[in-house]
Formats: C-alpha cells, sequence, structure tokens
C-alpha cells in the first residue's frame, strides 16, 4: 500500500525549548506600526479628550519589531496540529479539508470590505449570497425557511428552542421541559436551560438508540419537545425517528434536529422527512467551514412553514424583480446577532456547496460512512465496541479492555482513553475525541471523515491496534514523548491559576 | 466538479468487498426506506474549482466595498487599516485549520496565543483575568448579564440606552427564555441618566447596570455615576467599551467594572459584512469561576516544562451540562489570534496614536460639517469614536443620497425623540475624504 497522506509524523515540531511570549520579545521603544498619510490637523490628546477621561500613560502593550512578531508567531504556529498538517479524527468535531478556493472566495474584496450596513442596493452580491445559501440549506434539510444569523451551532441550538418556546406561546401554551437523549452533547443541555426549559434526560436503549417504548414514559403535554441529533454522538442512525417525532407532536411538541451530523446524511436523508421541525446546523463541520482553532463558525437555524414567521430578522428576501433586500419575519423573535451572523464563514460554504453540487454533496456522506465502517472493522475485536451496529460517519470504541481482558488484573483492564488518545500522537496522528459521549466508559469517538484516504484510515486503525496491543503501562502513562511539550499538568494547572502574562 | 474525495474507483470497491457491500447504498442500511430521500438533493451538479471562483467573483462584484464607497459608518463595524502582516499571519493555516485545542502537547500554538491575547485584553480592559473570546460584542453583552444575574441571584439588568441598539436587541432575543427582566435608562444630552428610574421600576432589583462608554452616539459617558447608580442598587457593573479609544481613556476596571465587554473587529479583522468578529470579556477576580467561553492557563507538563491548557474546565457546558450558565463551545478563536497580532503590531506607543488618529479625524469632519447651513449637533456630550448630528433632511434619505455621491455616510440613529446621523471617522480616513464627504453632505442637503 501507498504511505498515508495524513500521518503526520515526519513533523519535526522543531526544538522543546519554550518559545518566550510577545511580553518577553517586548523591547521600549521598538515598534512596528505605521499609518496612513491623512492630513489631519494634529491636535494634541488634552485638546480631543475630557483631563478626567484621559488616561495618563498609554496601554502597556508590547514593543516588538514585525520581523519579530512574524518568527513568534510562525514558532508559535510550528507548534499547533492542523488538518493541513494530517489527519484529525476528532468525532463530532468533523475535521475534514477545508478547500483552499473557499478560503480564497471568503478573501475577495468584495465581501471582505463591506459594511454590514451597507444599504442593500449597494450591496446584492452578498444578499444574494445569503439568500442563496439559505435556501440550499432548506433543499438539504427539507425545511421551508432558514436564520443565518447564529454564529455557531449553540448559538443556533439557543435561537431553535426560543423559537420553539415563542411558538408554543403563540399557541397560548407553556411547557416546561425539553427531552434529551443521554448521549446528547453539552451544549444541549446548556442551551434548554438558557432558554428557560428544564432539561430531560431520556436513556438510550440497549441498541444506542432512543426507543419509542422509553420515550413514551417521558411524554407529557409539559413537554415543550426533543432534541436529537441524527445520527447520535454514538454515530448511529435513529432508526425509530420517524416513532419519536409522531409521538412528541402527539403530546404538543417540536422536533429539533441538532446538525452536528448532517455530514452524514447529505443527499440521503433529511431532517424534515423525519419530522423535525427546527433545525441547527454547523457549517464548520458539514460543510468545511475551517474551525480556526476553536472557532468562527457559523450555526443557521431552519424551521418549517410553521415556525417561519417567527425566525430572527432581517433575512434575506428576493423581490419580484429579482433584487435582494432584508425582511423582519412578521412576528419575529429578534435579532440573534449583532449584525448578519458570520458572513465570511457563510461565503466559504456558500462555495463549498458549489463546488460539490447534489452529487458531490452525497459522496461525502457516501465515503465520511464508508471510511467510519472499514475504520471499525479494523478496530473490532481489539476496542471494545459497546453499540456493534453499522456505524453512520464516526465510530464510537471503549478504551477499557482494548487488546485483552477487561476484568480487574488482567492485560487490557487499565487501558484508558487518555492514554490512547497521547499514544496517538506518538504515531504522527492526532487524537480522536475522548470521554464522550458520557455514556460509554473511556470512550474513544472516532471521525475519519470523506477527505482521509484508505492509505490515512488504514495506517490510522494500525496505529490504534498496536496501542491497544501494548496495553497500559509506563510508555502508555509517559505518552507523548514526540511533542514539544510532555503530557500537560492540568490540574496542576487549574489549582493556581495564570491566566495572563501579569499574573505569573 | 470539485472533489475533495481521495477515493479512486478502486479504493471503494476494495472497501466495500472488504465489509461485504455490494454498494455504497448498503451502508445506509440503517435508515429505515421510508426515510430514505429519492432522486437526490433539489441542488445543481458540483463545479469545477475555476468555476466556483468565478461564481463568487460574480458575487463579490455585485457589492460596493468600502473602497467605491468611502466609510464614514460605525455603529460597531469600523472601517481601519489592516496591515499585511496580520492577514498574513491570521491567514497561516496552521491557526485557520485547527480545532479547539483538547490535546494541549500538540496545541501550544493556538493556546499561548491565546494566553497572550488574554494578557492584552486583560490590560485594556484593566480587569485581571480575560477569556479567550466570545462570538462578538453583543453576544459578550448577553454573557455578561447572565454571569451579573447568575452571581447576583438577582433576574434584572438595567441597560443604558446608550448601548448599541442590536446589542440591546440581542440581549432582549437571547434572554427571553430565562426570565431576566430587562429595564432601558434612557439618554440625556448623550450620557445615561441614571437618576431617570427613580427608586427604580416594580420587579426584581437588578443583578447588572450596563452601561457603554464610549456609547452608541460616540459619547464619552462618565462611569462615575454608573458605579454609583450600581452601587445604590446592589448590582455588578457592566462596561461595553471599544478597544481603539482605549488607547486614551481610563479603563473600566480602573473606573469600578465588575465586567468589560467589547467588540474586538476594530483589532484586525476587516468590516466582512458584520461577521465573523470578536466578543472581548474581561472580569474581576471574584467572577473568573463564573467566566463564560474558554480560559487558557499556563502551567507545565509532567517534566516541569512551560505549558499552556484550557483550565477551569468545570465551568463549561460539556462537562456541567444543564447547570452551565453558558452554552458557548465553538467561539471566535482566529479572530481573537488576529487580535492578538494586531494589538502586537501596534504596539504600546502605536494603540494610542491609532486612537489619537480617530479621535482627531472625528473632530475634523465633525466641525467640518457642523459649518453646513442647518447641521446641528445631535448631543453636546464629547465624543471620540464618532459622532452624531441633526440634520435638516430625514437620516435615511441622506444616507441613499450620499451613496450615489460614493459615500456610506453613517447610520441613522434616535436618542430623547430626535433623529440624527451617526458618522464614524477612523485613521484610514484623509483630510482630503473628509473634505469631499462634507462637499457630497453640502449638496445632499441642498
Ligand atoms: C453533537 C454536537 N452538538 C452541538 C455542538 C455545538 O456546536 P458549536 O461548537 O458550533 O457551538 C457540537 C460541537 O461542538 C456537537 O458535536
Amino acid at each position: 500500500m501507498s504511505a498515508p497522506g495524513g500521518r503526520a509524523a515526519s513533523s519535526p515540531l522543531l526544538g522543546r525549548a519554550a518559545e518566550p511570549t510577545i511580553f518577553d520579545l517586548s523591547v521600549p521603544g521598538r515598534r512596528a506600526a505605521s499609518f496612513r498619510t491623512t492630513g489631519m490637523p494634529e491636535w494634541p490628546a488634552e485638546q480631543l479628550v475630557p483631563a478626567s477621561e484621559l488616561r495618563p500613560e498609554p496601554v502597556p502593550l508590547a514593543e516588538v519589531s514585525e520581523r519579530d512578531l512574524v518568527a513568534h508567531m510562525t514558532r508559535l504556529s510550528h507548534r499547533q496540529y492542523s488538518v493541513d498538517l494530517g489527519a484529525y479524527p476528532l468525532g463530532s468535531c468533523t475535521m475534514k479539508y477545508n478547500p483552499k478556493v473557499c478560503d480564497e472566495a471568503a478573501a475577495l474584496p468584495g465581501l471582505l470590505a463591506v459594511h454590514p450596513a451597507t444599504p442593500p442596493a449597494y450591496a446584492q452580491g452578498w444578499l444574494e449570497l445569503m439568500w442563496s445559501l439559505a435556501h440550499a440549506l432548506c433543499r438539504v434539510t427539507a425545511m421551508d425557511a432558514a436564520s443565518l444569523q447564529p454564529p455557531a451551532g449553540a448559538a443556533g441550538e439557543l435561537t431553535g428552542l426560543l423559537l420553539m418556546r415563542a411558538y408554543h406561546r403563540g399557541n397560548g401554551r407553556s411547557p416546561h421541559k425539553v427531552l434529551i437523549p443521554d448521549s446528547a452533547h453539552g451544549t444541549n443541555p446548556a442551551s434548554v436551560t438558557l432558554a428557560g426549559y428544564q432539561a430531560v434526560s431520556v436513556p438510550s436503549g440497549p441498541q444506542g438508540v432512543v426507543e419509542l417504548g422509553t420515550l413514551r414514559r417521558y411524554l407529557d403535554d409539559d413537554v415543550a419537545g426533543m432534541m436529537l441529533t441524527n445520527p447520535n454522538t454514538l454515530g448511529l442512525f435513529e432508526t425509530e425517528v420517524a416513532s419519536l417525532a409522531e409521538a412528541v407532536h402527539g403530546c404538543g411538541g417540536l422536533m429539533y434536529y441538532d446538525g452536528a451530523n448532517l455530514n452524514a446524511i447529505l443527499g440521503v436523508a433529511r431532517p424534515g422527512d423525519m419530522g423535525f421541525d427546527i433545525v441547527h446546523m454547523n457549517l464548520h463541520k458539514t460543510f468545511a467551514v475551517p474551525h480556526g482553532g476553536g472557532g468562527p463558525g457559523a450555526g443557521p437555524v431552519a424551521v418549517t412553514r410553521a415556525l417561519a414567521p417567527l425566525l430572527p430578522g432581517p433575512v434575506p428576501a428576493r423581490l419580484e424583480d429579482g433584487s435582494f433586500t432584508w425582511l423582519v419575519p412578521e412576528r419575529s423573535i429578534g435579532r440573534a446577532h449583532g449584525w448578519h451572523g458570520n458572513a465570511l464563514a457563510l461565503a466559504r460554504a456558500w462555495a463549498y456547496i458549489l463546488a460539490n453540487g447534489a452529487d458531490g454533496l452525497k459522496r461525502v456522506s457516501e465515503v465520511a460512512v464508508l471510511n467510519a465502517n472499514w475504520l471499525l472493522s479494523r478496530l473490532r475485536g481489539v476496542y471494545t465496541v459497546p453499540f456493534d451496529r453499522p456505524p453512520m460517519h464516526e465510530v464510537v470504541v471503549s478504551a477499557r479492555g482494548a487488546g485483552g481482558d477487561a476484568r480487574p488484573g488482567r492485560h487490557g483492564a487499565g487501558l484508558r482513553a487518555v492514554d490512547v488518545a497521547k499514544r496517538l500522537l506518538e504515531e504522527g496522528f492526532h487524537s480522536p475525541t475522548v470521554y464522550f459521549p458520557l455514556i460509554v466508559p473511556e470512550a474513544l469517538m472516532i471521525e475519519p471523515t470523506e477527505t482521509e484516504s484508505p492509505e490515512t484510515v488504514a495506517a490510522l486503525a494500525d496505529a490504534l491496534v498496536a496501542i491497544a496491543r501494548q496495553g497500559p503501562g509506563p510508555a502508555a502513562g509517559a505518552a507523548p514523548r514526540t511533542t514539544p511539550i510532555g503530557r500537560v499538568d492540568e490540574a496542576g494547572a487549574a489549582r493556581s491559576l495564570v491566566a495572563t502574562w501579569d499574573q505569573g | 466538479m470539485a472533489s475533495y474525495v481521495p477515493h479512486t474507483d478502486q479504493d471503494l470497491a476494495r472497501m466495500l468487498s472488504d465489509l461485504g457491500l455490494a454498494d455504497l447504498d448498503q451502508l445506509f442500511a440503517s435508515v429505515p426506506a421510508a426515510l430514505r430521500l429519492a432522486g437526490g438533493l433539489d441542488l445543481p451538479p458540483g463545479r469545477p474549482e475555476p468555476d466556483v471562483a468565478a461564481e463568487m467573483a460574480r458575487l463579490a462584484g455585485r457589492n460596493r466595498a468600502a473602497e467605491e464607497l468611502v466609510c464614514f459608518a460605525g455603529g460597531g463595524a469600523y472601517d481601519h487599516d489592516v496591515p499585511a502582516v496580520t492577514r498574513a499571519l491570521a491567514a497561516r493555516s496552521e491557526f485557520v485549520t485547527a480545532y479547539t485545542p483538547y490535546q494541549p502537547e500538540v496545541a501550544q500554538g493556538v493556546l499561548q496565543a491565546l494566553f497572550e491575547y488574554q494578557t492584552l485584553v486583560s490590560r485594556l480592559a484593566g480587569l485581571p483575568v480575560a477569556n479567550a473570546s466570545l462570538y462578538d460584542g453583543a453576544t459578550a453583552t448577553v454573557e455578561a448579564v447572565n454571569l451579573a444575574t447568575a452571581a447576583t441571584g438577582r433576574k434584572a439588568a438595567w441597560v443604558s440606552e446608550g448601548v448599541n441598539p442590536r446589542w440591546r436587541e440581542v440581549l432582549a432575543t437571547l434572554t427571553a427564555g430565562n426570565g431576566t427582566q430587562l429595564v432601558e435608562v434612557p439618554l440625556r444630552d448623550g450620557r445615561t441618566d441614571w437618576a431617570a428610574l427613580g427608586p427604580g421600576p416594580d420587579g426584581p432589583p437588578p443583578g447588572a447596570l450596563v452601561v457603554a462608554s464610549p456609547n452608541y452616539l460616540g459619547c464619552i459617558d462618565p462611569l462615575g455615576p454608573a458605579r454609583a447608580a450600581a452601587d445604590a442598587a446592589g448590582a455588578l457593573l457592566i462596561v461595553a467599551f471599544d478597544p481603539v479609544a482605549a488607547g486614551l481613556l481610563r479603563t473600566p476596571g480602573e473606573q469600578g467594572a465588575d465586567v468589560a465587554v467589547a467588540e474586538g473587529q476594530p483589532l484586525g479583522t476587516p468590516l466582512s459584512f458584520g461577521g465573523p468578529y470578536l466578543g472581548m470579556f474581561a472580569v474581576a477576580q471574584a467572577h473568573v469561576r463564573r467566566l463564560p467561553g474558554r480560559l487558557v492557563g499556563r502551567g507545565h507538563d509532567i517534566e516541569g516544562r512551560t505549558a499552556y491548557v484550557s483550565t477551569l474546565r468545570a465551568r463549561e457546558q460539556d462537562i456541567r451540562r444543564e447547570k452551565a450558565s453558558s452554552n458557548i463551545c465553538t467561539n471566535q478563536t482566529l479572530v481573537a489570534i488576529a487580535a492578538m497580532v494586531q494589538l502586537a503590531w501596534l504596539g504600546t506607543a502605536g494603540l494610542r496614536e491609532l486612537a489619537l488618529r480617530c479621535a482627531r479625524g472625528t473632530r475634523y469632519a465633525r466641525e467640518s460639517l457642523l459649518g453646513l447651513p442647518s447641521v446641528r449637533p445631535l448631543v453636546s456630550a464629547p465624543v471620540v469614536r464618532e459622532f452624531a448630528l441633526e440634520l435638516p433632511r430625514a437620516p435615511e434619505v441622506v444616507v441613499e443620497r450620499m451613496a450615489e455621491e460614493g459615500f456610506l455616510a453613517g447610520l441613522p440613529v434616535s436618542t430623547e425623540g430626535r433623529e440624527g446621523l451617526l458618522v464614524a471617522v477612523t485613521e484610514k480616513r484623509s483630510r482630503a475624504e473628509v473634505d469631499a464627504y462634507v462637499q457630497a453632505m453640502e449638496k445632499v442637503l441642498a
């Protein structure tokens, strides 16, 4: 087999000395900044700001040359794993390759240099882009209308739950509970609380999915709705989803789709057809918006016709003459963002959708699922598979008992997910997500994505198998030894908090 | 079409056969037949890369960028120069294509940059601890109010009308569920009139007072009276500040803010049609354990080397779940890194000079415009960042007519029942541009 393109073990990450901070590099009087020639009168600060408000000294920042700044940031960048460096199989996070053409599109001055308050007549390109994207997202999800304002998945969740609340109020009801499966992502219950609802956890059945029989025990007319991720965070399709939706609707509730895993079902199935009423999408997962070291992303919300008048506004609308404008939905819950959402992330997603089209998006999901299944077939028998059914785009296995016998005192008993994660770094791959979902002990949640080649998936599987076979022991506990720093004492950092250079 | 799936037909065939499957369709056997989409997505077919680039360029070409429509609009989004170095470093793919730093051993780059960012924000705010970013100024305000109501156990906030009206709307939207009562405190002549509420309206006492300085009208809103009002009400004081004007003004922290928030866009982020921007958030030491979002700390690896790591994680949604006071997960790290680079590039002297240049342009433009017949100040409080004028024509009409003259003239605003135009002048505007703007305004108002 050819060499795996996604293995980063050759990366030197030069040296193990600490990088000084920008403050350590600072030299009084040194500077990089320069300003445009404007011909403005040069009034002194004292004539511009009342004495009582004027700060006596400038804010101490850093004083560095441009050259030292570039060197500092470049060295920091060499101490950072990224998708561009190698495979990044973080489950749920969907760390697929981010096409460069989308970067270039988002850097076009005609998109970048536009003030958000530009009158619609002068921002037709942005409005057309947003209108087109909203429509495409509705087609992908079988929804009727969308707001692009929420800046991330969690913001989409809160917005969606507030739509749920407004819908019930509009019907003169105020139920209190929102049901979420015990496998749900932490943002789900946190958003439920912020929306003023009480989160009620529904246990997953032995097959790893929510069963209708179980759900019925939680249903009454105090249920505002149910949040579901499908495929769920175990990577399994919620096979009973249609009857779950029917039952929730039957007691007056709405169905909320957490779209974090939409990348598994593009062109295969649509949330609207499953009975969902409200959908958020993580464009930074499904539609390849890069994650930026933790953000920014975009978390648009799409809804059925019944909820469309409630959407946050303004939303882009097309007039009869083909031009575009802003429109506030008639019973809008109000703005969910200071402007129009994370617009440049929306532009990247639109470029990605244009490039892939209907056929390409379906292929994305097919291969994401193929890679996950193929990976699982190589891990089965080595790692414990708690819910061993054909997965969708990601697999969840347990490190407990990996490579051997899980009983106390036997080989394999003591392997922890964190050890597997750290050992995998030594093998040249980023770690999977660990300790999530919470219902699987020592969980490893692995999402290869469709952009990793079979050679990379095979090498990743081989590395995971080798780690399990080695089992627990000093080598596992001491990992990683090839990275710029060794295993971090996280408890120590929390105990004696140093959150700024000034506190250090 | 462009494809980012590396698999050859042979790869697909071999992998399927390894799995004992006949075709790709069989991978979806767990999706009930009734839910399977027949006929595929109703979207056009994929397109090759050059066509995608051309289509995106067509869309971009339908906008008039700040170069063509000379920008005098602010209102929370400012047309500053972004130096090449900030663009280049914030575009490094090691930062762009990384995830949240869950494995600190291979994420020291992002973690250290965030630690440096936190330090810089803390100094700007004059408060000891800053987080690693929130979405934008609006949601930072929401998080601050949620922090204050949780810390005080009081489900109400008094919010100055000087706070950006779109942020206030977001605050109202996103706190509609958790029962926070919001009370607006009016402005009088550009400053918050804390006395206007008297002993306060019916309902719970406030957990927070929220004030902006400089406020939406560009005015310096004195924080002394705000702090006194907060003390009288037993509430925390939340101050929305501006990170550029911070180069000249006393910090929120030294004037008694418990929480300081800001829109960080002016620090190295282009206008971008409104996003992604940057929510800056800093707190007094007492509130560190209620800080929303991620916090990077400095510690050690097991061999004693300096190490940066996400810390006090027990505050966050993935651990606290329904008891978490914030749901934020994905944040705006890349924008925070750009702000860190921008602040380092500006340096101690540069930030002050930037603030000074903005204040000079603001004064020059304001005085020039006030020289036009029937143009009057909307309020008289001192301004540093932008200013509001009362015009003899409706501001919406003026904005439209000025656009025809090649200017984005500003944003319509209102205060105390009067309408005006909010005008922002950054260091990017030359005297000649301001003169041309004033001339165009004269024509439009004639
Ligand atoms: C299943 C699931 N739901 C929700 C979220 C929250 O999305 P975001 O991080 O964009 O706020 C995530 C990702 O972090 C997720 O994996």
